[in-house]
């Protein structure tokens, strides 16, 4: 049985180790905050200007000047700093943030990412995410292994236009786990989702992969 | 610099007068609906000035921050990293009315960092073999590509601050800060809107962020602050 989002979000968050600063993408990612192993700590970056991103906030807390990059409303906690959108980004860019997760539409073997842009549908923007995949030390990816017509989004080559070449770590995908070789030259499987066969991975993949189960 | 260095402006009616042209380009603080200059824009609004290039992180909503300059058609293009969270935009957008150029948020706010500091380009890393590089040039360095940005100014910028003093020193708070300070530093002009304007010598010198070299006219705002993204959590009943 592939992995719901919860389910991903709490895989992900294996990926924390403590001490780490990490940024969260919006959706799926967001989640992980709520799966830090006990004991650990990890300190969360927020692109628009904060490190040390506390919970929501109750409702009398509320202030307008104090938001995530969703611009949902949060808190700061004792040992949060804010700062300008160029300080923010010189942390990203200048590798000083040790992990990334981030959603996908599409991951190839290689480590390109696809998550921005669909050609034809209405584009948003790309925000921060070719800044968080192009300077951030570790990119983990989560997201659904295919699509609704059982199409891969793991593929051989992204389709869609690129976020970023070859900066994917791991993906973290409903159905499995797999490293990208640092050479580019393909993908480790090293995990399966509850359920899910070696079989479904084969139907369902189109990347290049090997199978090193842990 | 008349009035005994004070760049107080007496109010947001007038903040502007004699900054306007058509067809100018104008930097815009704020992320989202925070840390906007609200009551510049809207005074930029009423002026009726058109052809605006904005730069901005975002584009406002309907009705509120940009998205009133939108909806008057005083935009002509837009500078920014997102623009989800405005239909009057993506209607403009997608009839063509509106030209819109996309920087990945990282690169935009170095570009108008860049600017601000006389640095005409830089290279980056952000957005190597993407659109963004189409057309760009790519320096190795290392083992790495790179590719050239170029730095950003303005004919005005128009920032918003939590407090200032008379001769323009600004404090920002929480995420409101943003994209405030390098914009301030990278329009010709910088008009800058505040809650709150204090006597030169109240500020620590040592917690000013924007020092008043690079701010021109202050101004008093009043703030709605609208709220983007109401969320909240509940307190658990004790038992």
């Amino acid at each position: 049985m592939a992995w719901t989002r919860e389910q991903l979000a709490e895989r992900a968050a294996k990926e924390l180790q403590d001490g780490f600063y990490v940024n969260l993408g919006i959706g799926i990612p967001t989640l992980v905050a709520n799966y830090i192993p006990e004991g650990m700590t990890v300190t969360f970056q927020s692109e628009n200007g904060m490190l040390g991103m506390g919970p929501f906030p109750y409702d009398d807390e509320v202030d307008p000047d104090l938001i995530n990059a969703g611009k949902q409303t949060v808190t700061a906690l004792p040992e949060t700093s804010f700062f300008s959108s160029s300080d923010s980004f010189a942390m990203i860019r200048g590798g000083h943030i040790d992990l990334t997760i981030l959603g996908a539409m599409e991951v190839a073997e290689n480590g390109d990412i696809a998550n921005w842009m669909i050609p034809g549908k209405l584009v948003k923007g790309m925000g921060g995410a070719m800044d968080l995949v192009a300077g951030v030390r570790r990119v983990v990816v989560v997201m659904e292994h295919a699509n609704k017509h059982g199409e891969s989004k793991v593929l051989k080559a992204c389709t869609l236009p690129l976020t970023g070449t070859r900066v994917v770590n791991l993906i973290i995908s409903t159905l499995g786990v797999f490293e990208v070789k640092p050479d580019g030259s393909g993908l480790i499987l090293t995990e399966l989702a509850p359920d899910v066969t070696l079989d479904d991975i084969a139907q369902l993949t189109q990347a290049t992969y090997e199978v090193r189960l842990k | 610099m008349a009035n005994g260095g004070s760049k107080v402006w007496p109010d947001i009616k007038t903040a502007l007068d004699g900054l306007l042209f058509d067809n100018m380009t104008i930097m815009s603080g704020g992320f989202g609906l925070c840390g906007i200059p609200e009551n510049l824009i809207a005074a930029l609004r009423d002026s009726g000035v058109k052809g605006l290039t904005v730069i901005s992180n975002n584009a406002g909503v309907d009705g509120f921050g940009l998205g009133q300059l939108l909806t008057t058609r005083q935009i002509r293009k837009m500078i920014s990293s997102y623009v989800g969270e405005n239909k009057e935009f993506e209607r403009q957008f997608l009839a063509g009315e509106l030209e819109l150029e996309f920087n990945p948020q990282g690169t935009l706010a170095e570009r108008i960092r860049a600017g601000g500091a006389g640095i005409p380009g830089f290279y980056t890393a952000t957005g190597v073999g993407t659109v963004v590089a189409e057309g760009k040039e790519i320096k190795r360095f290392g083992d790495r590509d790179y590719v050239l940005e170029t730095g950003l100014v303005a004919d005005l910028s128009i920032v918003k601050a939590w407090k200032g003093d008379e001769r323009g020193n600004l404090i920002f708070r929480k995420t409101a800060r943003n994209f405030n300070p390098m914009m301030a530093t990278a329009g010709k002009v910088c008009v800058a809107e505040v809650e709150e304007i204090v006597p030169v010598g109240s500020l620590d010198p040592d917690t000013i962020h924007t020092p008043g070299i690079y701010v021109d006219r202050l101004v008093l705002g009043t703030f709605e602050k609208r709220i983007e993204q109401r969320t909240v959590r509940q307190r658990e009943t004790e038992n």
